[in-house]
């Protein structure tokens, strides 16, 4: 089966994060940056890598307000459907 | 306040040794760390010293790695050992009133000449967001005062080759005047990538083969690259808690060339170590020893050897340990300062390496090849920049 979007943007966060299995497997479609421990700086390296993963490109009010796994599956998801 | 200062910790990181004890074997045993320049058959010139077997990885987690330049590493890597070596068992007030003050001629270099050629070359079109706080010349500076909590002034001196001595006299007077309680003060630099080596390739002031200081066959100044760091605290400071004290860094002095963007002055150099004795309280005579700014270029040497003479008519034993460890720009005077400190607290004058024949111009007393058994009573370390920036540390004997 092919990786969904959202096993994508998991992916892309724990390598990011340079998270181990444990913690990688800890991550949930509705984590949130703030349980995962991910801060404002930490945040624009995955929306770089996130970037680069979906060949797509985040304007920076959407990169400002992401919360969590949910809100970049949402985005992510638009911005695919854009492309085409 | 005037204040007395000493030395209490040091850390060095480079081509010659991983720290204060391989780099001062190394030294002691005149042995340079002078050999093929790798990963740049694109150049020009062939030889460097450079650190062998860096690993990151060894000293840094993953996560670390990705917000530091290389010569943030070196930075941080000298500062650990400094830190430890001084003993000091931090409190919240000492937290406040500790600066770190570094030098750094050329930053992230690194980090810049990557993200560059992926934009010229791989015709990148988005850029990794920690590239700015990766490359700023503070990164060291701020990277060592975030590890210990350090909140007191601090910030990166960018002079050339002259940017660690500017730091380390910086962090002297703001300790002096009672501004800081202790400084971590040094310099680093990481200069190897290909943009920055062909620049130099460009000066056409480095040597084919090695570095040899004051001599007639001399061909140029050899690339180096790493960091050092000097603990800094006032004298009854140290006495009180009872720390080892490697000398006391006495004085130091600066001038202006304001004369060539890149050839030397006599009048320069030699105000700035006039200037550093006066400010030690140091008579000409009473110095034993210059760790000389020596980078083997033929406009360097003979301008030095004559400043040299003019300050010390007398006469002073003079090396430049620039022949083992190479020039690492922004970190030079610190790498150097090291040297200088740790040659008085052993008694013994480093050499400079690789001497053949002292060229008839370059007037001095020059240690040759093997260290000489001295204890001197002072020492002084100078940095002679481009742009005719000059600074130089005087240290003494406790």
């Amino acid at each position: 089966m092919p990786e969904t979007t959202v096993e994508r943007v998991i992916r892309v966060i724990a390598k990011t994060q340079h998270y181990d299995a444990a913690k990688t497997a800890a991550i949930t479609p509705s984590s949130t940056f703030e349980e995962l421990g991910i801060d404002s700086l930490d945040g624009i390296q995955i929306v770089f890598a996130l970037e680069n993963e979906f060949d797509v490109s985040i304007p920076d009010d959407a990169a400002k307000s992401i919360r969590g796994i949910a809100d970049i599956t949402e985005g992510i998801g638009k911005l695919l459907a854009e492309k085409g | 306040m005037n204040r007395r200062v000493v030395v209490t910790g040091v850390g060095v990181y480079c081509a010659c040794g991983k720290s204060r004890n391989e780099f001062w074997d190394a030294l002691a045993a005149g042995r340079s760390a002078i050999g093929a320049l790798e990963g740049f058959p694109q150049v020009r010139f062939a030889h460097a010293a450079q650190i062998r077997g860096h690993d990151a990885g060894a000293h840094f987690t993953a996560k670390e790695i990705d917000l530091l330049d290389l010569f943030a590493q070196y930075a941080l890597i000298a500062a650990a050992e400094a830190v430890a070596d001084c003993g000091i068992e931090w409190s919240e007030a000492l937290r406040e009133s500790t600066g770190v003050i570094t030098g750094s001629c050329v930053g992230g270099k690194n980090t810049e000449d990557t993200s560059f050629r992926e934009l010229y070359e791989d015709k990148r079109t988005r850029f990794h967001p920690m590239i700015i706080p990766r490359t700023m010349a503070n990164a060291g500076a701020s990277m060592i005062g975030m590890r210990y909590g350090l909140t007191g002034a601090s910030f990166t001196a960018s002079t050339a080759c002259s940017s660690a001595n500017h730091a380390i006299a910086q962090a002297l007077w703001m300790i002096r005047q009672g501004q800081l309680e202790m400084a971590i003060a040094g310099g680093s630099e990481a200069p190897f990538t290909l943009g920055h080596l062909k620049a130099w390739e460009g000066l056409r002031v480095v040597s084919p083969d090695t570095c040899r200081p004051f001599c007639a066959d001399r061909k140029g100044m050899i690339l180096g690259e790493g960091a050092a760091m000097l603990v800094l605290e006032p004298l009854d400071a140290a006495l009180a808690r009872g720390a080892g004290i490697y000398a006391e860094l006495a004085g130091a002095g600066m001038s202006a060339d304001a004369h060539h963007i890149t050839q030397p002055s006599t009048e320069g150099a030699a105000k700035a170590m006039r200037l550093a004795l006066r400010d030690a309280g140091l008579e000409a005579k009473q110095v034993g020893y210059v760790n000389a700014h020596g980078t083997g270029t033929s406009a360097n040497d003979p301008v030095e050897a004559s400043a040299i003479r003019a300050v010390f008519p007398d006469g002073v034993a003079v090396s430049s340990t620039k022949s083992m460890h190479g020039h690492a720009l922004g970190a030079a005077g610190a790498i150097e300062a090291v040297a200088t400190v740790l040659a008085l607290h052993n008694g013994l004058l480093p050499p400079t390496a690789n001497f053949t024949v002292r060229d008839a111009a370059c007037d001095i007393d020059a240690i040759a090849n093997e260290a000489r058994h001295s204890q001197v009573e002072a020492a002084i370390s100078s940095s002679f920049a481009f742009g005719g920036l000059n600074a130089v540390l005087a240290f003494r004997c406790l």
